[in-house]
């Protein structure tokens, strides 16, 4: 009945106006997750510490580092003839990367004659050393057409344009992630200490010896939550537009209903957690161990699916939040509608409905 | 109560719950009539507990059956929830909402609404006599308090039945003796009061008592008529400051036959009364000259003890 089920949700409000510390953790979490995610996990790599070593001298060659050190991504930390200096400098690590120009380059050029130039990197730290090569590329094909447009020769000239994230931040492809994870945690989190909370003190005793039946007490216990969660996400949409300058290309109405369904599923797994655990401190650690985790590795937050083993990327299909990831990129990323996303809000619909039907189950029975 | 009286409140049929190899309750038949105050009396794990939770439809019965106002335990339990009011052991309210908040959330979970609502929890505050700390939370509410609260919770949506597990448990004597007043007024009004208790002073204000004891219902009367289980026997109360002392030359004297430690004394049962008058000379005689001695009637204290020591040596 509505109204058994609106008093618990009413109840549940007036504990967590009187509890500010849970509901503040529960606002001020994500925020501050978002903001030490959103600086911190940042995949850019910029102020790179870059070695020229010119054997040339000439103009063309003085081009070229200009080129590298105007591009905005590398920082000059020595310049000079010799290249012996190299070895002490990647040693010591003051130099990540290293462009050297070779004593004819300036002559080829002049003599429009095809020409190298040779740049050296630290590929200690493989995937750095990826991206500092990408931008080497860029740049110095950059400064080829130009060379060419004034050589007068009809080249093909690629032209790279990246789409829906043009200038490669990493925030705009975090974001999305970050509120999948923060709306995770969070509303497993709560919901399971709030079922806990009553086994603990013992008021579960008296709920069961009411007419409330199992489905009304878990409707009511997740309403707040779900409100609560909803207002979580809504304020870090807001901070990520506004510090991390991401915008909902989508429609709004559809990114509040793929997270409507993702707050079911990970309010039912708070349920079901709740269902396990008997103390608030294991519903803790146990809601933090099966969202955390799951969400952080194996959701395509941060790692690829598609670069896991095949093993993993059938394990990926039990964590909720990949099915939600997918969507939510393509809502605010690509301003999507349904018919690109779709089957993912299915994936989130089976799953809810399972997990609800499970933790509903197994509430009864303990009721 | 008498036999004519309408079908009862309560009925369990050797009502049987076991967990595991372990029998918690053991055979249990008892009726209850409407309007009665029925004491369940037992020390800790005698199964009070366990019965009391069956009843409410709270935990299934291993075997036997039980019905509470003709509605079977088992297959009607939703319906029985509906129609009772169950205080249980354990605190049963909301330290962080105040007794308003409280009283609303449980006349809610009942289903109460509107006018209905607004009246039971006027009557409730009333009743529990808690006007000046309506807005109180219960956290800072008076051990007394909280349980008159947690009572009158119970009976928002007007239970004829109301089932009490150890309601006073751990509040001072003034503070039960308002909550027993409470249970009086409730059953004078035809309300049916199945309460659990070890207090044997509570005991004496119901008016059938079922004394429990490791899961089996030892006896069940009224409690002047449980007393007449010492119809050959005389108790006397010894008083003396070396009750240990006492108690080892007592139990050697012929027609002496039980002994027990009651707070400071100790209580006798002779089977002779003539045997009170030579009691005190026999105690000075082995060094407690301090002895005193007088016939009492017993309490049910010691019928409780008396009625546990014959069912285990029967069992031994």
């Amino acid at each position: 009945m509505l109204r058994r089920t609106l008093a618990i949700a009413v109840k549940e409000l007036l504990q967590l106006r009187r509890d500010p510390r849970t509901t503040l953790a529960l606002f001020g979490m994500p925020i501050v997750m978002l903001l030490i995610y959103g600086y911190a996990l940042s995949f850019d790599v910029q102020h790179i510490r870059l070695a020229v070593v010119d054997q040339d001298g000439t103009r063309a060659a003085r081009e070229v580092a200009q080129a590298f050190l105007e591009s905005g991504y590398f920082d000059l930390v020595s310049r000079g003839r010799d290249p012996r200096v190299l070895d002490p400098l990647f040693d010591s690590g003051r130099a990540q990367a290293a462009l050297v120009i070779p004593e004819r380059y300036g002559d080829d050029m002049a003599a429009r004659r095809p020409t190298t130039l040779q740049f050296v990197l630290d590929g200690s730290d493989s995937q750095t050393a990826t991206t500092i090569l990408g931008y080497a590329r860029q740049i110095i094909a950059s400064i080829s057409p130009v060379i060419r447009t004034s050589t007068r020769n009809a080249a093909v000239v690629p032209v790279s344009l990246v789409w829906y994230n043009p200038d490669l931040s990493s925030a705009r492809f975090l974001v999305p992630g970050l509120l999948a994870f923060i709306l995770m945690v969070t509303s497993v989190i709560a919901t399971a200490l709030a079922v806990v909370r009553e086994k603990e003190r013992g008021t579960m005793e008296s709920l069961r010896a009411t007419p409330l039946v199992a489905l009304e007490l878990l409707i009511g216990k997740t309403l707040p939550y779900l409100l609560l969660a909803s207002g979580a996400a809504t304020g870090a949409l807001v901070i990520a537009r506004f510090l991390f300058d991401v915008h909902v290309r989508g429609s709004l109405l559809w990114l509040a209903f793929v997270t409507l369904l993702f707050l079911a599923v990970s309010l039912g797994w708070g349920i079901l957690v709740s269902t396990v655990a008997e103390t608030q401190q294991v519903a803790f650690q146990l809601g933090l161990l099966t969202s955390m985790l799951p969400t952080f590795i194996l959701s395509g937050f941060i790692f690829p699916i598609s670069s896991m083993p095949p093993a993993l990327q059938v394990i990926t299909h039990i964590v909720p939040a990949r099915y939600f990831l997918v969507a939510l990129r393509a809502i605010i990323l690509k301003g999507a509608g349904p018919e690109v996303w779709w089957n993912q809000a299915m994936g989130l619909l089976i799953y809810g409905t399972i997990v609800m039907a499970i933790a509903t189950a197994r509430t009864v029975r303990s009721l | 109560m008498n036999s004519s009286s309408p079908q009862p409140v309560v009925v369990a049929r050797d009502l049987t719950r076991r967990f595991g190899p372990f029998v918690a309750v053991d055979k249990v038949s008892f009726e209850v009539p409407p309007g009665e105050i029925f004491g369940f009396l037992g020390s800790n794990g005698a199964g009070k507990t366990t019965t009391i939770r069956m009843l409410c439809g709270l935990l299934a019965p291993t075997s036997g059956s039980a019905s509470v106002l003709g509605l079977d335990v088992a297959s009607q339990a939703q319906e029985i929830k509906r129609r009772i009011g169950y205080m249980s052991q354990r605190f049963s309210l909301y330290n962080d909402l105040t007794v308003e908040e409280n009283l609303r959330f449980w006349g809610g979970a009942y289903g109460l609404f509107g006018s209905a609502m607004a009246d039971r929890t006027e009557w409730a505050i009333a009743t529990a006599g808690l006007h000046e700390r309506r807005r109180t939370l219960v956290r800072s509410l008076p051990g007394g308090f909280r349980q008159r609260l947690a009572l009158v919770a119970a009976l928002l949506h007007e239970p004829p039945v109301v089932f009490l597990d150890e309601p006073t448990g751990g509040v001072d004597p003034e503070a039960r003796r308002r909550f027993w007043d409470l249970i009086d007024d409730l059953a004078s009004s035809g309300k049916t009061v199945f309460v659990t208790t070890h207090y044997m002073d509570e005991a004496e204000r119901c008016h059938r008592v079922a004394l429990m004891h490791a899961g089996r219902l030892l006896a069940l009367d009224s409690v002047p008529d449980l007393k007449r289980v010492f119809p050959l026997g005389t108790i006397v109360e010894v008083a003396c400051s070396r009750p240990a002392q006492a108690m080892a030359k007592l139990e050697r004297i012929p027609g002496v036959s039980e002994v027990a430690l009651f707070g400071n004394g100790l209580h006798v049962v002779i089977s002779r009364p003539e045997l009170a008058a030579t009691l005190e000379r026999s105690l000075a005689a082995a060094g407690c000259e301090d002895a005193t001695v007088r016939a009492i009637t017993p309490s049910l204290e010691d019928v409780f003890i008396r009625v546990i020591a014959g069912a285990e040596g029967e069992a031994a």
